[in-house]
């Protein structure tokens, strides 16, 4: 899978920021100087601009597509965009920056490899710079620009840009590591230091914006360790495309961790059962091994009651295995979180009910520090819970692996997705009860 | 780079199969709405890699407006039936005669139209869940559709209300008579689109390619001139969709870049014979692809409205 015609890299960040910071006209700056708006997009935005902008072409209407974002000039929910240069492609996610709307930029970061958060020079470091840090952070995103835009508007003073940096690094160790920080002076108005530099800094000596999108290093963002299958469906074929397959029995799924030999002995989570790989299928041709995200299907050598919401894993190391869970959640709804509520939890492919125990801390964002047993989290609060669920949970801490270790809780009734929720590393491992193994 | 390293069509792919698969796994009747296009094509492929080596195990859905191109109709049908796979058609002529669509006087097209079709289709169906090709790239109203994109018992679109989607956990609960369109190719670009035919070799409708084609001026869009209507007695299907004295008309040599029906698809000049000879000239387009298309330029809002309606 490794070599093939088309070796471009693909990544996905996300802007975020205050209203008015300037995240969609960074966008449609980076669209517009890499050249990827088109035409008719171009007169469209002349059209708009004649009607609203008083003639003046505003780069924001690129992103905001909903007629009530027009009308507003705000951003309501996620666009996506799509940016190639000749070095990588980007999805882009354009993201809200309403405190009400925290939601939905949620959604936008926690897909992104990287998040660029603007600060207004004028403003410096507010409410939201902290707010969107620290939920980039908590999602785990690896990469981070502080995006420091109206450069133009404070004279392109360097003292300022310092300023806001210390400011900034002074809050960054509260919060949850990322790989790589960099801080970039820009006017997106203008274009300074987006894909070209500008000459007004000249004391300013790191890349571009575009110029560290297009050489962040992604390859390894990925996690490569334990290996991890959420089966998401059994593949059991009536009447097979290929008559000699009429007795296969596969499990489909993405791997969500590590790799996965032919051969390899694997345990099947919670019924502790054990295997070894088979066949690594896919409508490719068998392949000898796989990697997370692949989507495969894998062919145990044994025959075993297997299914949808069970996860295969690897030994090295074992996963977590518990139905009391701690985690870091953001809550997204209206009607306020408090310990007693009960909801659906869905994890990797499987959906449980789940009870929340307690209420553990809510973090005021001013200070990154958990004020203790909070009555409720309301909309955008962020807090650590305890939850109880109605089967054990096959976990990883989110720090670990983004895609065991997250999961979502739905409104029972209204079906509404209500909450983000980020597990804790477990207390202690799933203990085989076999003792044949060679660890 | 390490050998552990998937590149972006890798990466698509593998993101769409998992989102076909949580369909096949959540809902209970999904419906693939195939309209032998490019997108639904590389849809079809990617259920062939989601389900093999099981049959695809959904209902393939097309609604036609009655001013189809007959190559595409042709290469819908052959290709379910290669696929084995159910092939239902509803079409907006039949709605109309039921009663369950009415036309809007003076409106030649019939696109509009396509909606309560689908919704009467999902209906007598009871499909809970319908798998559409569309992609964020193609249009602002698109770029904030969800992966899982829940529509209400009107089958409504509400955007400024949609439900967060977060990581790749996607929220299938509905109650009865609720409905998702799920869009497996949200990430996907044109090029990506065209570059995955490429390398998978698939087989596109030969409209897609350069061809010789009598064209009429309408607007802005080269139209192609509706075939003869021949029997007499019976009311021209076409009728306002014919070329008028004033209009210019002419044999181009052209293709089309995407494809609604007859009245809605603007014609490009173009000489690609070949899938390379269309990536070129997508990548060098200066146009978006559905600048070709008549049924969005009705005003900036045109696709919200209609996926508001309860269009895909």
């Amino acid at each position: 899978m490794s070599k093939t015609q088309h070796p471009v890299e693909l990544l996905r960040f996300n802007t975020c920021g205050s209203v008015d910071d300037g995240k969609s006209t960074l966008i449609g700056r980076l669209l517009f100087d890499s050249k990827s708006i088109m035409e008719d997009q171009m007169e469209a935005l002349e059209r708009s601009a004649d009607i609203t902008g008083g003639g003046q072409v505003n780069l924001a209407n690129l992103t905001d597509g909903l007629r009530a974002e027009r009308e507003q000039g705000i951003t309501i929910d996620v666009a996506y965009r799509f940016v190639a240069t000749p070095k990588r492609k980007f999805i882009v996610a354009d993201t809200p920056g309403h405190v009400e709307y925290t939601r939905n930029m949620v959604t936008g970061a926690s897909t992104a490899n990287l998040s660029i958060v603007l600060v207004d020079a004028r403003n410096g470091v507010i409410e939201q710079t902290r707010r969107h840090s620290y939920i980039s952070a908590s999602l785990g995103i690896p990469h981070i620009i502080f995006a420091v835009n109206k450069m133009d508007l404070v004279d392109w003073s360097e003292e300022r840009f310092r300023e806001i940096r210390d400011g900034i690094e002074s809050f960054l160790p509260k919060l949850d590591l990322f790989k790589d920080v960099k801080f970039v002076p820009i006017s997106a108005l203008e274009g300074d230091n987006v894909v070209t530099f500008s000459d007004k800094t000249p004391w300013y000596e790191g890349p571009t914006l575009l110029g560290h999108l297009e050489s962040v290093h992604i390859a390894s963002d990925w996690n490569l360790n334990g290996f991890r299958f959420p089966v998401q469906w059994v593949n059991r074929p009536n009447n097979p495309t290929d008559k000699t397959l009429h007795d296969f029995r596969g499990f489909s799924g993405q791997i969500a961790g590590g790799i996965v030999k032919v051969d390899q002995e694997i345990l099947v989570l919670p019924s502790g059962q054990k295997s070894k790989v088979k066949e690594i299928w896919t409508h490719d041709g068998s392949l000898e091994e796989a990697f997370c995200p692949q989507s495969v299907t894998v062919v145990l050598e044994d025959n075993l009651d297997v299914s949808r919401g069970d996860t295969l894993v690897g030994f090295d190391p074992l996963p977590g295995h518990s139905s009391d869970l701690a985690a870091r959640v953001c809550w997204m709804n209206p009607r306020p979180l408090t310990s007693g509520n009960k909801y659906y939890l869905k994890h990797g492919t499987q959906t449980v009910q789940a009870m929340i125990s307690s209420l553990e801390s809510k973090i005021d964002i001013r200070t990154f520090e958990p004020e203790p047993n909070p009555v409720e989290l309301v909309m955008n609060d962020i807090g650590e819970v305890r939850l109880r669920t109605s089967k054990p949970l096959v976990f990883d801490g989110y720090t670990t692996n983004r895609l065991t270790g997250s999961f979502v809780l739905v409104e029972q009734g209204t079906n509404a997705t209500v909450a983000a929720g980020m597990l804790h590393s477990p207390a202690q491992q799933y203990k085989p009860e076999y003792t044949d193994f060679s660890i | 780079m390490s050998s552990y390293h998937l590149d972006h069509l890798q990466y698509l792919e593998t993101e769409s199969i998992h989102v076909l698969r949580e369909v096949a796994a959540e809902f209970e009747r999904p419906a693939i709405l195939f309209s032998g296009g490019k997108d639904s094509i590389c849809i079809l492929r990617l259920a062939e890699k989601a389900f093999r080596p099981s049959d695809i195990p959904m209902i393939f859905l097309n609604v036609e407006t009655g001013h189809e191109f007959p190559e595409l109709i042709d290469f819908r049908d052959r290709r379910a039936e290669e696929l084995n796979a159910k092939l239902v058609v509803r079409t907006v002529d039949e709605a109309l005669e039921k009663g369950i669509a009415t036309a809007t006087p003076g409106q030649i097209s019939r696109n509009a139209l396509q909606i309560p079709v689908l919704l009467g289709a999902i209906d007598e169906f009871q499909f809970d869940c319908c798998i559409g090709g569309a992609r964020r790239d193609e249009e602002k109203a698109r770029a904030k559709e969800r992966f899982f994109s829940f529509r209400d018992a009107f089958g409504q679109w509400d955007p400024k209300n949609q439900r967060p989607e977060i990581w790749s956990l996607y929220n299938a609960r509905l109650n009865p008579g609720e409905n998702m369109r799920v869009f497996p190719l949200s990430n996907w670009t044109e090029t990506d689109v065209w570059e995955y035919i490429k390398k998978e070799n698939l087989e596109v409708p030969n409209i897609y390619f350069s061809h010789e084609r009598e064209c009429f001026r309408r607007g802005d869009q080269w139209l192609p001139v509706p075939p003869v209507h021949e029997e007499s007695g019976k009311a021209d299907p076409y009728e306002g969709a014919r070329p008028s004295e004033e209009e210019e008309s002419r044999t181009m040599i052209c293709r089309v870049r995407t494809i609604a029906d007859m009245i809605s698809t603007g014609m490009i000049e173009s000489p690609a014979e070949s899938i390379d000879d269309i990536i070129t000239e997508v990548a060098a387009a200066r146009v978006t692809e559905r600048g070709s298309r008549a049924d969005d330029k009705a005003s900036e809002a045109a696709m919200e409205d209609r996926k508001k309606a309860g269009y895909f």
